[in-house]
């Protein structure tokens, strides 16, 4: 709790994570509502409208890019890698906190998670899905990207297990699988419910279908919870070594600026910091919209905003980490991308990136602007900014400035990569928009378990 | 040999609107002597399981198994592609480079353990299983809701229609049902 308050009063409960009169029967209608009863509103389609659009801007980028190849990107030697791995790691860190709110909160009872868990899970997919696109449209022939598999071939060649990028290959696709497996467990118990509360016969038979005949057995309950707590389990670590394998992408290299000890937990860090970012970006709209302040309650909000602060100072100290390394180690070439870095052709984008990522969070130690739900999106919005540009001085800084000064060049993104990357951020938005509109967005049967037992007669 | 003839009946089901009262009622059935029972909730509910007797599931067991199984494939397809069949000789360095090994096996077992969990979950749950005679049950619907049910199998020993009827009305419930297939 922050100083204003303590100074109020001596002891403030924390706020409730679910508004106090809800019963089950009032849970369930504003989740499944929105679903189920609510008409096709403007707003709505006006937003599916501007993402489904800029989800036009991917398809013509990724047309051009096959028609042309990888030579319409910025890409240049030295800077090999540009865009594509900028993007895949932002995306794929964006995907963290979904992963980290549905597991990690959950191993650690906290009842909050329980309303923004599903919506999160969600966007953790849909990123995934984002980031995925980035190295398998990067390798050029993405129709060959199968080969990147081991798999028995007449070539009669085996993928180099050496490789950190090997490793990416098996990290995210396991990833992205346990995550879909995961929000489908967590999703059954709510689609029996959708299907046994839809009107529409057509609705009815897809709920149905896909809830698998759930019925809510004492027997299945149990197997239920513990398979739950089994997964949540696996994803903790499994989360956690995702996104070390993408910084050993970096890290296993001998790169001045990547070839560092610290990265693995920066990035961890760093990912959960810009994930928990991108929730507040797409939760403060969407609970306003479907009016869902007794379900994603206040605490929710400033418990969200808290995380982002931890995680935002672990990221500075990361910061001032690769600093001092580069200081530390006595390296020339170290010393020579730190200067560089600072005060090169980059160094406004240096200077933006700590100005979005170690000063802007800082505004949050403010009990007060952690309860002003604009200042809170805007900067949620600066953190996402931020992260892209630490993905691009990472990559880019240390590349530009090769070790052979006659091989020195600038990189920027054509318009082609910059196509590519707003037409992702159209994808994810348009899977966002259909998904709140099609399954429940919040736990059901998760957020009845927080219904207090007196009011649990309907 | 002939099959006998299916039973009318699949059980009786007996609904509440607290949540206490059913997991008293679970209790109240397995004093009785009643095993092939079930119960229905739309929430997960502690305590339900023991009081209907059911056994703790072997699911981590399996989980646990398959993460080994998962574990040791994939270090053994990097061993076998790395040093036998593909050997790449990097700077003299050695082939069995088990560090470079751990992040694939880790998550080879994370995949395995994974998948046996969820697959473990369904098949030891008979899902999916889109039909089922409490479906037919008027109102059974609300078991996803907010109503919690008690079911006696038919195929209970102590089973009787009428006695096993009269028993669950005893419990207190707002109604009984029979369940017909």
């Amino acid at each position: 709790m922050s100083r204003e308050v303590a100074r109020d009063t001596a002891y403030v409960p924390p706020a409730p994570v679910l508004g106090p009169e809800e019963t089950f029967e009032s849970v369930e209608e504003r989740i499944s509502g929105v679903v189920l009863h609510r008409r096709i509103d403007k707003g709505w389609l006006f937003g599916l409208a501007v993402a489904f659009g800029l989800l036009q801007i991917f398809f013509l980028s990724v047309s051009w890019l096959l028609a042309k190849g990888t030579g319409v990107w910025g890409l240049n030697i030295p800077v090999g890698w540009g865009f594509a791995i900028i993007n895949f790691v932002w995306w794929v860190g964006i995907g963290h906190a979904g992963t980290l709110i549905s597991a990690i909160l959950l191993l650690l009872k906290q009842e909050w998670r329980m309303a923004i868990a599903r919506f999160a899970e969600a966007m953790t997919l849909f990123a995934v899905a984002c980031a995925g696109m980035f190295p398998i449209l990067h390798t050029g022939r993405p129709w060959l990207a199968y080969w990147l598999i081991p798999y028995p071939n007449s070539m009669d060649m085996w993928p180099n297990f050496r490789s950190p990028l090997l490793w990416d290959v098996f990290a995210i696709s396991t990833y992205a699988t346990v995550s879909l497996l995961f929000w489908f467990v967590g999703l059954v118990p709510d689609l029996a419910t959708m299907r046994d509360r839809a009107k529409h016969k057509i609705a009815k038979y897809i709920f149905g279908i896909l809830a698998m005949g759930w019925r809510g057995s004492a027997r299945h309950w149990h197997r239920y919870e513990v398979a739950s707590l089994i997964l949540a389990g696996l994803a903790t670590p499994l989360v956690v070594s995702v996104h070390t394998i993408v910084s050993l992408d970096f890290a296993v290299s001998i790169v001045p600026g990547w070839h560092t000890t610290v990265f693995p937990p920066y990035f961890v860090a760093g990912a959960v910091y810009s994930g928990f970012a991108m929730v507040l970006t797409l939760v403060i709209p969407v609970r306003k919209i479907y009016k869902l302040e007794n379900l994603i309650t206040d605490r929710h909000i400033h418990n969200m905003a808290k995380v982002m602060l931890a995680t935002g100072l672990i990221v500075a100290y990361g910061y001032a980490m690769e600093v001092f390394v580069a200081w530390y180690s006595g390296v020339e070439f170290e010393m020579f991308m730190m200067k560089n870095r600072m005060t090169g052709p980059y160094a406004p984008f240096y200077w933006a990136l700590i100005f979005c990522n170690v000063l802007t969070p800082q505004l949050l130690w403010s009990h007060k602007i952690r309860s002003n739900l604009i200042i809170l999106f805007v900067i949620s919005l600066i953190v996402n900014v931020g992260m892209w540009l630490e993905r691009f001085i990472i990559v880019v800084t240390s590349l530009h400035r090769d070790f052979l000064p006659s091989s020195w060049d600038m990189y920027a993104g054509t318009k082609w990569d910059w196509g590519l990357y707003i037409g992702t951020i159209g994808l994810f938005l348009t899977l966002m928009f259909l998904f709140i509109r099609v399954l429940p967005m919040i736990s059901i049967f998760e957020v009845k378990t927080l219904v207090r037992p007196k009011e649990k007669s309907s | 040999m002939n099959v006998a003839p299916r039973p009318e009946h699949y059980g009786v089901i007996a609904e509440f609107t607290q949540a206490d009262a059913l997991i008293s009622a679970a209790e109240r059935a397995h004093e009785a002597g009643y095993r092939r029972m079930d119960g229905f909730s739309p929430v997960p509910l502690h305590g339900l399981s023991e009081a209907l007797g059911q056994p703790y599931t072997k699911l981590p067991w399996v989980v646990f198994a398959f993460g080994i199984i998962g574990g040791c494939s994939a270090y053994a397809l990097q061993y076998w592609t790395s040093v036998i069949d593909y050997p790449l000789n990097i700077g003299g360095r050695p082939l069995h480079s088990w560090p470079s090994f751990i992040p694939v096996t880790f998550e080879v077992i994370v995949l395995f353990a994974a998948f046996a969990a969820v697959i473990g979950l369904f098949f030891s749950s008979r899902l999916p299983r889109p039909h089922h005679a409490l479906f037919n049950v008027d109102g059974f619907e609300r078991a996803t809701e907010d109503r919690f049910f008690l079911l006696i199998e038919a195929k209970d020993e102590k089973f009787d229609l009428d006695s096993t009827r009269a028993f669950l009305e005893g419990l207190g419930p707002d109604r009984v049902t029979e369940v017909r297939y």
